[in-house]
């Protein structure tokens, strides 16, 4: 009986929103919930973890930054010194503002497609990957809402009838 | 519910005022009259014995005028004592532009004061007409802060205006194209003299303080007639006004900046000056809402403005100081990069005579907020967000410093009595003019079409 969960379909993300947290309210356990778009709060709804992704950001950031200064440094300074707008200087601080789109440039390279790169491995996604959406409605316009049976499975279907679904039925997984 | 002016606040206003006005007095009763004077002066600032070769050096960096340029080549030339006539001659040349700089000094102390508290609430209603012509939702609950601040815009622009006029008036040597002999030797002024002259330009400042004074004073009152209105007409009315103003602030903002700020120098111009100067006068004017916000909040006033809004405000303080930079940044390395001399020369001084201020105030307005107010939670504390307002005020009134005071006062700089009564003259001034203007008027705009939503905002 444990592996068995309720799939309840939604058209509107407000009524989701609303039935997700009635079913919290109700101490039932939400597996997942899947949405054609981002509907905003809902992970606060669901009670997810705060993401931790912002922090990665700022790492990935400085890591490009960092980058950003050793390779500029060694290809206009120390590799093959240039003369920079009639400054020969070949000094990294004296010419330092010629680097900062390219410092500005790498941080922004760095921590955008490292985050992407670690949205997709935090979510499990790799090029064709078998979608894991149990109904291919919610890339649609419909919202799926997939709870845990624990011991009535009538209750727990009446409840989301109530909350407003359009459709219940249950599932082995 | 109505604010009530504590006479605690009322007297510290005055106070400030009455501090600064004898700072700023003293500023004027300490210049010198005359160029031995002056020359005594720079003397003692430099320990005595070196009192001759310090000020003949200090001329050597402040090559802004071609004048300058030519003398400081003959002089090389001719060498140190092979010519004693000449060379005191010379020197005589320099005294009386030594003079003209300390003279400058409280003028230029009160002028960047002045300029400074008065672009506060220019940025502060843009704000409120962006807020206004973007039908924003989350802002109406701040709208009567904003309109508060906005008080200050006429008088602090008419004071502008007077010492603009008195620059016209010769009482000060601020504006060099305003002086007849410069314009007489300088053939890269007579061709600006079309533009550069002083009617257009007093016309033009009192065009700009017209317009804007007008609008705030339309918008105001449309505001306040629609507390009690039944309908959303003077709603409709402020969205178009506000438009309309949006226009006609961008245009004369600019054209602002080039006379106010950017003719002090009138061999140097830059492109995107009007923007430069916006963003200051924009995330300064923020930066104030949120500092009055969370006074009047924490003396129980406000109690509609919650977080949220202050995280919204922290999220403006942080992404117009970001803003800002990119503009400085333009701004800076495009001409640093080229290096033509009658460019960069502007950035030459900022960066020998200047250099604790000029860069000082990028750590102040940059790399600080940035620090400070890139972490969503700080953004929701009002400790960081009154510890980055402070620093970013005081920071961009070094910024406005930097922009005048190099062709004002050249190397003879210093933050002393004149500069911090000036600042604390018109802080003190800013304070008394909006907290008395926020007692006119119910703290919340009731009748606003969104004012439920702004009271429910939640980020």
């Amino acid at each position: 009986m444990s592996s068995q969960v309720v799939h309840a379909l939604y058209d509107d993300d407000d009524v989701l929103l609303k039935a997700v947290k009635e079913v919290r309210a109700e101490k039932h356990h939400i597996e997942e919930v899947y949405t054609p778009f981002p509907v905003h709060g809902l992970d606060h709804a669901m009670g997810l973890a705060e993401t931790r992704i912002a922090i990665m950001a700022f790492i990935y950031g400085i890591i490009g930054f960092s980058v950003a200064v050793t390779m500029i440094n060694f290809i206009m300074i120390v590799d093959w010194p240039q003369n920079i707008g009639g400054k020969p200087s070949f000094s990294f601080l004296e010419n330092l503002p010629a680097f900062i789109p390219v410092m500005f440039e790498m941080t922004v390279f760095f921590a955008a497609h490292l985050m992407v790169i670690t949205f997709y491995l935090r979510s499990r996604l790799w090029p064709f990957k078998e979608a894991e959406n149990p109904n291919p409605l919610t890339t649609d316009d419909k919202f799926l809402m997939e709870v845990a049976v624990g011991k009535d499975v009538d209750a727990l279907k009446e409840l989301l009838q109530k909350t407003g679904a359009i459709e219940v039925s249950l599932h082995e997984k | 519910m109505n604010y009530t002016f504590p006479a605690r606040l009322k007297i510290f206003s005055i106070v400030l005022m009455a501090v600064g006005f004898f700072g700023l007095a003293y500023g004027f009763l300490a210049a010198p009259k005359t160029v031995a004077e002056a020359q005594a002066m720079v003397a003692d600032a430099h320990h005595g014995g070196h009192g001759e070769e310090a000020a003949h050096d200090s001329h050597a960096t402040t090559a802004d005028s071609h004048q300058e340029a030519k003398h400081e080549d003959a002089h090389a030339a001719e060498g140190h004592s092979s010519d004693e006539a000449a060379h005191g001659e010379e020197h005589n040349d320099h005294g009386e532009h030594l003079l003209h700089q300390l003279q400058n000094r409280p003028w230029a102390a009160l002028y960047v004061a002045a300029f400074f508290f008065m672009m506060i609430p220019l940025g502060v209603l843009a704000f409120y007409a962006i807020n206004r012509a973007a039908q924003a939702g989350w802002s109406i609950v701040l709208f009567r802060v904003m309109e508060g601040i906005t008080g200050y815009l006429v008088p602090g622009a008419l004071i502008v205006f007077v010492i603009l006029l008195l620059s016209g008036l010769h009482f000060n040597h601020l504006f060099i194209w305003m002086d007849a002999d410069v314009v007489a030797h300088d053939p890269l002024i007579q061709g600006k003299t079309s533009y550069l002259n002083v009617p257009f330009f007093l016309g033009r400042a009192l065009f700009f303080i017209s317009g804007w004074g007008l609008y705030r004073y339309f918008s105001r009152k449309f505001s306040l007639a629609q507390d009690q209105a039944t309908d959303f007409s003077n709603h409709k009315k402020n969205f178009r006004i506000s438009a309309a103003f949006l226009v006609f602030y961008i245009v004369t903002e600019s054209i602002m900046s080039w006379d106010w700020v950017m003719s002090i120098d009138p061999h140097w111009f830059s492109t995107l000056f009007g923007w430069y100067v916006f963003a200051s006068m924009f995330v300064t004017g923020i930066t104030t809402i949120a500092l009055v916000t969370i006074y009047l909040k924490s003396k129980g006033y406000l109690e509609f403005v919650n977080d949220n809004h202050i995280h919204d405000l922290g999220k403006f303080m942080f992404g117009i100081s970001v803003f800002w930079t990119y503009l400085w940044f333009s701004q800076f390395m495009l001409i640093w990069y080229s290096n033509i001399p009658e460019e960069v020369t502007y950035f030459i001084t900022r960066i020998e005579d200047y250099n604790l201020p000029f860069f000082g105030m990028l750590a102040m307005n940059f790399i600080f907020p940035l620090l400070i107010l890139m972490n969503s939670d700080y953004k929701r504390t009002n400790y960081f967000i009154v510890m980055a307002g402070i620093v970013i005020v005081l920071g961009h009134y070094l910024d406005i410093f930097n922009m005048i005071m190099p062709s004002a006062v050249g190397d003879q700089w210093f933050i002393g009595i004149p500069e911090i009564g000036g600042f604390l003259f018109f802080l003190g001034l800013f304070l008394f003019v909006v907290f008395k203007e926020l007692t006119k008027a119910p703290l919340l705009a009731s009748g606003d079409p969104y004012i439920e939503e702004s009271k429910r905002f939640v980020y």
